[in-house]
């Protein structure tokens, strides 16, 4: 009796449960309560920080490969050369070295600072996708692919060669030593300053994307490209615009990542592309809001590793991570399931 | 070299098509013939006026036994990209599998001595293993995936030894590793090039031939129909992911087998040697030599290997010497992945079907009709797929 009783109160319970689909953000919270416990406050503030850091780049690929179905394997090198213009702007435009006490101040040269930065790499993003990936849009699968590699190549060598191999320091504006005190607990400034800022980015495009005419064309493209253009939609217009904001985001990235850990090294964005590609896998390719929660995942995942005292198997904890999602679910977090598509 | 693949339009066959013909159709003694001709031609280049300047036989001949090496992972490699087009960014991973199983078979460090020529085999068997637990999860999944998914695991192998110092005595690697030896002499490490040197164009050669028939094979149509549309090879009852397995097997298989000869040349390996350029440098090789062709992509690989580790060099020598005054400050050897990213892009998108493409390939990339049909389906918005 007890248990037909249940069994039909269940279902109510269920269907809302279904309908609100907050399953995946259930269980992001739960990994974050986990970890928080696990390896305790600042570890947690710090792996909400690189974990915003990973979002902002994942949502780069997301966005790409839910246009045009690519694997754009030179965004991670786009968000390295972030980082680098991000530091030739503060030290050779803006003449800066060391932490800014004035908040005014502070906040004109990182305004000027992330504008500059993301406009030219929103450029950058462009100039890729009109010379290396448009031209091949027709052509087999593994040619744009094969592109991807060679634009990364040659974005990271010309870095390389521009600014030497070995790690070079970035001004941190904001001084890593300054804390402040929320809820109790002692956060850094630049933690605070970076979450807020990818928090407010990812707020601000997923309003762009949902709301405005061109977010619109963006998703009626990732849908269905042809029925799309039969609808009006200026699909190299669409896709150029795209690749624009994804770079601009990484470019965002650059610029926290130079202020958060202080030196940047030409080799940076093939590690950190390899994490956030994970981070778009794992919240479900092609969506948005997937990118950023597996973002922080991955975060949550390295930072432990590290905590742990094994941070040598960090990346080897997140490539585990990518095999665990393709392996139990592919689709991942917030994604439909894809099938093959000739 | 250019004309290999173009029909001339001359009534009666000339003599380079009676070649191709005949080449054709005896391919194992093509293979043969043509490796033997190699084999005698390339010592001689000591004897050429500039080249002679560079360096002595020995030299050379160690330089062309490590190029063949890089042949032999680009040929295992082009059964991956070239003839399933399935993209493996980690190959080197495979590549340092086999290094240290042999590693661990015949060295001071483990104290076992297991003989080199049934190690050759094993070696190629376990990166087989490493290949099939790798691509059992990913190659049911789109193609993409695997690349991404090979990209960690070739950066996560040397990590994972670098950091076992323990077994693997990290990044000093392994050393005192025995030299293969035959009929009861060990092959000499320095000084006499040729045993080495042989030993590298013999399986070089039985490679060749052994994926030519596997081009020709059932296996290998099905590899190609797998290639040019998925989905239409599993509607006409290929089983694709048992195929692509095999191809992604064999693949690592070759990448063992050069493995285990490197450290037995070497006589050491460590983990530097397997990162990540080495897969992307090969991957390089297949692309520049033509996908899907087995000469081409052989030839490919040599000519990127002596332009990598000679002519740079000498570009650097030369500008040095004559006080060049601005390219003496260039080290070219810097601009290495550069010349390979502008390579891979020009590549793709003048002429991707490689430098010495193979016919099948040339006509799927290149047709007149797709042209057309392409532009037009530019205008309408209706890709030719």
């Amino acid at each position: 009796m007890t248990t037909s009783t249940l069994r039909r109160e269940q279902p109510a319970f269920v269907e809302t449960f279904q309908r609100l689909r907050l399953g995946p953000y259930l269980f992001v919270l739960g990994v974050a309560i986990i970890d928080f416990l696990v390896i305790g406050p600042a570890q947690f503030v710090n792996g909400l920080t690189i974990g915003a850091i990973y979002a902002l780049v994942a949502i780069g690929y997301t966005m790409v490969y839910g246009i045009i179905e690519l694997i754009n394997f030179a965004h991670g090198d786009v968000f390295m050369v972030g980082a680098f213009t991000s530091m030739y702007v503060l030290t050779n435009v803006l003449g800066q070295d060391g932490p800014i006490k004035d908040p005014p101040v502070l906040a004109a040269v990182l305004f000027v600072d992330f504008a500059i930065t993301m406009i030219l790499l929103g450029i950058l993003g462009t100039v890729i996708e009109r010379f290396a990936y448009r031209p091949l849009r027709h052509a087999p699968r593994l040619a744009p692919l094969i592109t991807a590699i060679g634009v990364s190549f040659i974005l990271q060598n010309t870095i390389q060669i521009l600014f030497g191999p070995s790690p070079v320091n970035t001004p941190q504006l904001i001084s890593p030593t300054a804390r402040v005190n929320v809820f109790g607990l002692d956060v850094g400034v630049v933690n605070i300053f970076t979450i807020v800022v990818s928090v407010s980015l990812m707020i601000a495009l997923q309003l762009f994307v949902s709301r405005t005419r061109i977010g619109r064309a963006m998703r009626s493209t990732a849908m269905d490209r042809e029925a799309a253009q039969l609808m009006g939609v200026d699909i190299n217009r669409t896709i150029a615009i795209t690749f624009f904001i994804g770079s601009a985001l990484a470019g965002a990235a650059g610029v926290v990542q130079g202020l958060y850990f202080g030196n940047i090294q030409f080799t940076l964005g093939f590690q950190a592309g390899l994490k956030a590609f994970t981070a778009a896998v794992l919240g479900g390719i092609g969506n948005i809001t997937g990118a950023a929660l597996g973002g922080f995942i991955i975060g949550f995942v390295e930072v432990t590793a590290g905590a742990k005292g094994v941070f040598v198997w960090g990346q080897a904890a997140v490539f585990v991570v990518l095999i665990l999602t393709l392996l139990f679910r592919p689709a991942g977090l917030l994604g439909q399931q894809i099938g093959e598509r000739a | 070299m250019s004309a290999v693949g173009q029909a001339p339009a001359a009534s009666s066959p000339g003599i380079r098509e009676q070649v191709a013909d005949l080449s054709s159709r005896h391919r194992s003694l093509s293979v043969i013939v043509g490796m033997t001709i190699v084999a005698a031609i390339l010592p001689l280049i000591v004897l050429v006026p500039p080249f002679n300047s560079f360096s002595g036989q020995a030299v050379w001949m160690d330089g062309f036994t490590i190029a063949g090496i890089y042949v032999l992972l680009a040929l295992g490699l082009n059964i991956v990209v070239g003839m399933s087009g399935l993209l493996d960014l980690g190959y080197a991973a495979f590549f340092a599998i086999g290094a240290y199983s042999y590693a661990f078979a015949a060295s001071s460090f483990t104290h076992v001595n297991i003989p080199f020529w049934p190690m050759l085999l094993a070696g190629a068997a376990i990166a087989a293993v490493f290949g099939i637990l790798l691509g059992a999860p990913t190659l049911r999944l789109r193609g993409d995936y695997l690349a991404i998914v090979t990209l960690g695991f070739g950066e996560i192998v040397p990590i994972t030894i670098l950091n076992s110092s323990k077994y693997t005595e990290g990044p000093n690697g392994i050393g005192g590793i025995s030299a293969p030896s035959l009929l009861g002499t060990e092959f000499p490490t320095t000084g006499n090039p040729w045993p080495f040197y042989l030993t590298m164009l013999v399986m070089i050669c039985i490679s060749m031939i052994l994926i030519y028939r596997l081009q020709d094979s059932r296996l290998g149509r099905a590899w190609a129909a797998i290639r040019e549309d998925e989905l239409a090879a599993a509607a006409n009852g290929v089983n694709t992911v048992v195929t692509k397995l095999l191809a992604f097997a064999l693949g690592a298989s070759t990448a063992g087998l050069a493995g285990v000869f490197i450290a037995a040349k070497l006589q050491t390996v460590t983990p530097n040697l397997f990162r990540f350029d080495v897969s992307f440098t090969v991957l390089a090789m297949v692309v520049l030599g033509g996908m899907g062709n087995v000469w081409g992509v052989a030839v490919g690989a040599f000519v990127v290997f002596m332009i990598q580790s000679v002519f740079l060099k000498q570009l650097n020598l030369f500008f040095d010497n004559a006080h060049v005054p601005f390219l003496q400050d260039i080290n070219f050897l810097d601009y290495q992945f550069l010349l390979y990213g502008i390579a891979l892009v020009a590549m793709m998108l003048l002429r991707p079907e490689g430098l010495f493409p193979s016919r099948r390939r040339r006509r799927e990339l290149h047709t007149d009709e797709d042209q057309e049909f392409g532009e037009l389906g530019d205008e309408l918005g209706a890709s030719p797929e």
